[in-house]
């Protein structure tokens, strides 16, 4: 009998809990179920693999969410060091690692309006680790260049700290090179190929000749993913939970 | 502390023109007195969201009680983005204050600290730099070559939100929902909702004085039962997910938006 093979979104979500490997504390934001999945799956298996204890905050969770500050505490968690890893991610985001929370078109008339900046603006420079998520791989997305930087990839002549470190799609994953200014990419997932990424991103990027496959989740992982994970997720994300428990269905 | 009135006497303290100060989705929003707002009309508020906007600054946008919005994103959560907030942006029916949550939480504890202005890190080189003109980048005075950016004090006219309970004395438990004593701390009046009216001071108990509001910084109570629908409370009762998913769809076109407003504003009279 074979294992169960991994959903598109079960890869997402073990990709997420790769990148943070090593992270302490990890905060997620509000409307991010999959990286909020990652997290609550680097947590449960760090012990199983005798590696470090992993604290997580996950906002609009009473759960899995240990602040006791309100709306002040992440931000002035992350200005003290103390968060390693964040999510971010955008309606646009360039070949720079510039994102677009705002809109597309000239502002303040923007032709395509999105919620707003939330904490980017000042997450993305002082969070070590900052993870961009995107799940649409598109060259609607992925620009040359953002109409709106909420927030930019990498600053001269400023105290910062913190930047991207990588961007996952729900096509591919790169890494972000902050000397350069530029992403290469890592790996694809399950069947995608070098020109599918190639033809769907709006910016240029570096790429090896050979670009591998982004890995499938183990057993025990996708056990967790399937088990814990989800039960937890389910608290602050009954909807996409349930999404992901009618995909493995199928 | 000044008195315990009706929704509706709670409502007419915001006056036209006035800067009010609501939460974000899950702090306590008073979603009850919204409805009484609405009602009364008053014109031209000056809206700012600690730190992000939903249901309810839609709702006061697609009313047509908001000239401008200081905020750091509006959005409906899982139910998608905010209608009526997308199309009067779209319409330039809005004076935009785009902000970043830090920040606007930063112009908060400035005006809580009865200081001008709080410095703040990022923020350079981002674009809301250009759009937000009283927004400054200052040398560090203890440092060389540190440019940091300063925000001014924000003091809002009227804070507003919903809370499960007050005391007969005018204390308000607020839990772990800090930025609610910094929304009323800055704020030159503060009106809230509750669920509950307790006989017995919050105070008295050590283990409930600590996410107290005291009422010396409360101006007005209003009881308003299951005041945050469709919205939930913290530690009460869950957001309406179905009637937040109803109001994204109805709210997309201008006429769905009143048909939806008619019925908040009838389900609201039945209430009370």
């Amino acid at each position: 009998m074979n294992a169960p093979s991994a959903t598109p979104r079960e890869m997402l979500i073990a990709a997420v809990a790769d990148l943070l490997t090593g992270v302490r504390t990890v905060a997620v934001g509000s409307s991010s179920p999959i990286p909020a999945a990652g997290a609550m799956l680097l947590r449960a298996r760090n012990p199983i693999r005798g590696r470090e204890r992993v604290r997580i905050a996950v906002l609009g969770s009473r759960e899995h969410n240990f602040f006791t500050n309100g709306a002040f505490e992440l931000f002035d968690c992350a200005a003290q060091g103390r968060i390693d890893a964040f999510f971010l991610g955008g309606g646009q985001i360039d070949g720079a690692a510039d994102i677009n929370l705002v809109g597309t078109g000239d502002y303040p008339l923007s032709a395509v309006r999105w919620p707003g900046c939330f904490g980017s603006a000042f997450l993305y420079y002082v969070v070590p680790r900052v993870i961009l998520f995107r799940e649409e791989h598109s060259p609607r997305v992925l620009v040359e260049k953002v109409d709106f930087i909420s927030a930019p990839g990498t600053s001269a002549g400023v105290v910062r700290r913190g930047g991207p470190h990588a961007l996952l799609t729900g096509l591919a994953l790169f890494d972000f090179d902050r000397e350069r200014r530029r992403f290469r990419l890592r790996s694809v997932h399950g069947g995608a190929s070098r020109a599918d990424v190639k033809a769907n991103t709006g910016f240029d990027y570096d790429a090896p000749s050979f670009v591998p496959a982004t890995p499938e989740p183990d057993p025990e992982t996708l056990a967790l993913l399937r088990g814990r994970v989800t039960e937890e997720l389910a608290e602050t994300y009954p909807r996409f939970a349930a999404t992901l428990e009618a995909e493995r269905g199928k | 502390m000044e008195d315990f009135v009706s929704l509706e006497a709670l409502a007419a303290e915001i006056r036209d023109g006035v800067s009010l100060a609501v939460p974000r989705d899950s702090s306590g929003v008073a979603m009850a007195a919204t409805a009484a707002i609405v009602a009364a009309g008053p014109k031209r508020l000056r809206l700012v969201c600690v730190p992000v906007g939903g249901i309810q600054a839609d709702l006061l946008i697609g009313a047509g009680l908001i000239a401008s919005i200081e905020t750091s994103a509006v959005t409906l959560g899982e139910a998608g983005g905010a209608p009526r907030f997308t199309d009067a942006v779209r319409a330039g029916a809005l004076e935009l204050k785009d902000a970043t949550c830090p920040a606007l939480l930063a112009g908060l504890t400035a005006g809580q600290k009865g200081v001008p202005f709080m410095p703040i890190r990022g923020l350079i080189g981002s674009d809301l730099m250009k759009v937000r003109p009283d927004w400054k980048v200052v040398e560090n005075p203890f440092a060389a070559d540190d440019p940091i950016v300063v925000v001014p004090a924000i003091r809002p006219d009227v804070a507003l939100f919903h809370a499960p309970e007050a005391d007969r004395f005018g204390n308000v438990r607020i839990g772990r929902q800090a930025e609610l004593a910094a929304m009323a701390y800055a704020a030159k009046t503060t009106l809230v909702t509750v669920e509950r009216i307790r006989e017995t001071s919050l105070l008295a108990d050590e283990n409930s004085a600590a996410g107290v509001l005291p009422a010396l910084y409360v101006t007005a109570i209003a009881q308003a039962r299951n005041g945050a629908w469709p919205l939930g409370l913290w530690g009460e009762y869950r957001v309406d997910d179905a009637e937040l998913a109803r109001y994204a769809r109805m709210a997309k076109s201008a006429e769905g938006f009143a048909a939806y407003l008619q019925g908040f504003l009838r389900r609201r009279e039945a209430a009370a």
